[in-house]
């Protein structure tokens, strides 16, 4: 544990802290991961910590985040261990292949990568490097854009461990593969994980990255996600976030799709201090299905942020956002949609929607949906709201005998039905059919998805309040 | 059942209704008529609790109760029900889920117990054929996408399966066709019984023509300016509105 450089800005902290630790930080890694961080640390050196001043920053202050002093590991902690000893994942019926990670490292039961019998390769990045070095260099790096963001520079540059996916061309993989991130630290810890997750030529996979705290601690999680969809592939993530209001997660994802892909993104954050979710989808070739959902339900002064940049790069393609937030107290949503339609890109079909429901006065919603088009044979529509429930639907229901409270919940509740009926997974669909049932209701706590922890500690609940309205 | 008094609702110090009265007894079924902008609809948000209006003065009572104490949702529950003019799309709220909910709150007032899911399902069936609805219409959203003829059979349903003590029903004809009017009228009379009343607000006499009413008033600048019987309807249709306007000019002035 360093503690040495502690009373340095976290930047230039960060900067040492690699010249110090870089055998560490280099672990296994191939050459050419070895030589993305080096270029990556001087670009990160360059951009530094995002700030209020870039444009997609203006909304979402980092500053006071990056005061904590936070604790760095670099020795490799990826290890075999009873997870379940710690976490359960109570999706009923969710029958998913599924990985943890620690604070950021691979845990394992038996091995730290699993070749499946049908040639899919799934675990530690950290040991793929090693196994499979000519894939990994194949693909890490070549979606992400360090040269853009300083978050993204900094977690290629430090990038140890994460989640490593490889579907081969033509395996339909059938069970869901569910990544489960855990934080569990007695001291404020800063965390890089970086996933690659490759689907090849007509192949198929579901990824569901659930992240959990374990801990009212201060953390800061700096995700980066590569996904590749092949000619022909169909993709779908989900990112699943229950985390407690200590907790700050960024996570940058960058797609890259090939002709004829299809993929279907979901974002549903129930609960979290601040949240951040980047996705940068590059349509490079025709035809392909681009879907992007998103659902926040935050109170008390979370704040949460999606940002989306849609990139259509060649003709024939549909792309699709659909973001809806309820903010309660004095929660903060952002929501940033940008298409870019390229000259090349004829024949686009791009839509994009973002609605919001303030509860309060204080609560406070930006949205920014946004085109640029320069193809001229294109349908693109975007909108957005930000408002309350609509006063006659609430008197309608009213004149059945049906209290303000009830007709709130039901109105709420079909608010965010839109979104959870886009999961296409039933079991996850019901049980965040009834998570958001219980949010709404002010029942969901962050510890009824650990079994452990929570209920040693006293329980954090987060009450949507209704009465507000 | 439903007595109004001396009743005066302005809108942002317009006056709608002036020295209303009104009474309404069980098994009568009562129509209002009268030019637009005469306050028939008002008249019907008054009894149902809309709170856009000021009530300058007199009394509603409800079954000897002061119906002014009463919230909404509370006048429902006690058996008020107000078929809407324009009935109001609710996106992702399913008829079943809405209703279900609104019979359970209903339940709940009255100290019963609610019914499962099972026993709603039976009752939704059941109402279903009295007012001839189709099945796949109480999965769809509620009046979501609906057409007007889907939206007033949507009300007359709900009324149906909540089964009023009094129902106000705002000019439920409008818009409809003749096929239409006729599943709504029926609905209405199907649920016709000597302890309930319904009071049918309508421009047209058409309506009356298949739900018969014991009486009609005419409603006119905010005052019943003539009530009768169901001959009352038929003279209105003959003769148009002008006639009442004359007389009831007459009456202010003199």
């Amino acid at each position: 544990m360093d503690t040495s450089t502690n009373t340095l800005p976290l930047k230039e902290r960060l900067l040492a802290l690699f010249e110090e630790n870089q055998e560490a930080i280099k672990g296994p890694s191939t050459p050419l991961v070895n030589r993305m961080r080096k270029n990556a640390l001087s670009m990160f050196r360059k951009l530094g910590f995002p700030t209020t001043g870039l444009e997609s920053w203006r909304f979402t202050d980092l500053t006071p985040l990056l005061k904590t002093e936070f604790e760095f590991d670099f020795s490799n902690q990826s290890r075999s261990m009873d997870i379940e000893k710690i976490f359960t994942c109570d999706v009923y019926d969710l029958d998913t292949f599924s990985v943890t990670l620690y604070n950021g490292w691979f845990v394992y039961q038996n091995a730290a990568l699993t070749r499946l019998s049908n040639g899919t390769i799934i675990g530690s990045l950290a040991k793929a490097m090693e196994v499979y070095p000519d894939l990994v260099d194949q693909y890490i790096g070549k979606a992400a854009k360090p040269e853009q963001a300083g978050l993204t520079a900094l977690n290629t540059a430090f990038m140890q461990d994460g989640l490593f996916i490889y579907v081969p061309e033509g395996i339909k993989v059938e069970k869901p593969i569910q990544l489960i991130n855990i934080v569990d630290s007695e001291h404020p810890v800063f965390l890089q994980p970086r996933h690659l997750i490759v689907a090849g030529k007509n192949a198929g996979v579901t990824i569901v990255q659930c992240d959990h705290s374990l801990t009212h601690n201060i953390s800061f999680t700096n995700s980066v996600v590569e996904l590749f969809a092949e000619d022909n592939a169909d993709v779908e993530h989900y990112m699943i976030q229950n985390k407690g209001r200590n907790s700050a997660l960024i996570t940058s994802s960058y797609f890259q799709q090939k002709k004829d892909s299809r993929l279907t993104t979901h974002a549903i954050t129930l609960n979290g201090g601040f949240t951040r979710n980047i996705m940068d989808a590059s349509i490079k070739e025709s035809n392909c299905h681009s879907e992007h959902n998103g659902l926040y339900l935050v109170d008390s002064n979370q704040h949460v942020d999606n940002h989306l940049f849609i990139d259509h790069e060649a003709p024939g393609s549909y792309s699709d956002q659909l973001f809806k937030g309820i903010l309660d107290d004095e929660a903060r949503a952002v929501f940033s949609g940008k298409v870019l339609v390229r000259r090349e890109a004829q024949k686009t079909i791009a839509h994009q929607n973002n609605k919001n429901i303030l509860l309060t006065d204080e609560a406070k919603a930006n949205t920014q949906p946004h085109l640029e088009i320069y193809a001229d044979d294109v349908k693109c529509s975007h909108g957005a709201t930000v408002g309350q429930l609509d006063p006659q639907a609430m008197f309608y229901m009213r004149s059945r005998g049906i209290s303000e409270r009830s007709a709130r919940q039901l109105m709420m509740y079909a608010f965010a039905m839109e979104v959870v009926q886009k999961i296409s997974i039933e079991a996850l669909r019901d049980r965040m059919d009834h998570l958001v049932e219980k949010r709404l209701k002010g029942e969901l706590s962050i510890c009824d998805q650990c079994m452990l922890h929570c209920n040693s500690k006293e329980p954090t609940t987060f009450n949507i309040d209704l009465s507000k309205i | 059942m439903l007595s109004i008094k001396n009743l005066q609702v302005s809108i942002n110090g317009k006056l709608i209704l002036k020295d209303l009265d009104l009474e309404v007894k069980e098994g009568e079924v009562h129509a209002i008529m009268g030019p637009n902008g005469s306050g028939k609809s008002t008249l019907a948000s008054v009894v149902a609790g809309r709170d856009t209006f000021d009530i300058d003065k007199g009394e509603i009572l409800y079954r000897d109760q002061n119906l002014m104490d009463m919230n909404p949702e509370t006048r429902a529950r006690e058996g008020i029900f107000m078929g809407f003019q324009y009935p109001v799309e609710i996106p992702g709220v399913s008829i079943a889920n809405f209703m279900r909910t609104a019979i359970n709150e209903k339940r709940k007032h009255l100290g019963l117990e609610p019914l499962s899911g099972a026993e709603f399902l039976k009752l939704m069936e059941e109402k279903k054929k009295l007012v001839d609805i189709q099945s796949k219409l109480t999965n769809r959203s509620v009046n979501e996408g609906f057409s007007g003829g889907e939206k007033k059979k949507n009300e007359i349903f709900q009324m149906a399966l909540l089964e009023p003590r009094l129902a106000i029903l705002d000019e439920t004809d409008s818009g409809l066709d003749i096929d239409a009017l006729k599943v709504v009228a029926n609905g209405v009379n199907k649920l016709r019984r000597k302890d309930n009343a319904t009071i049918v607000i309508t421009h047209y006499q058409r309506l009356l023509d298949y739900i018969i009413p014991d009486y009609v008033h005419v409603l006119y600048e905010g005052r019943i300016v003539k009530s009768g019987g169901k001959e009352l309807a038929l003279e209105l249709e003959s003769k148009g509105y002008d006639w009442v306007k004359k007389e009831a000019g007459a009456q202010i002035q003199g």
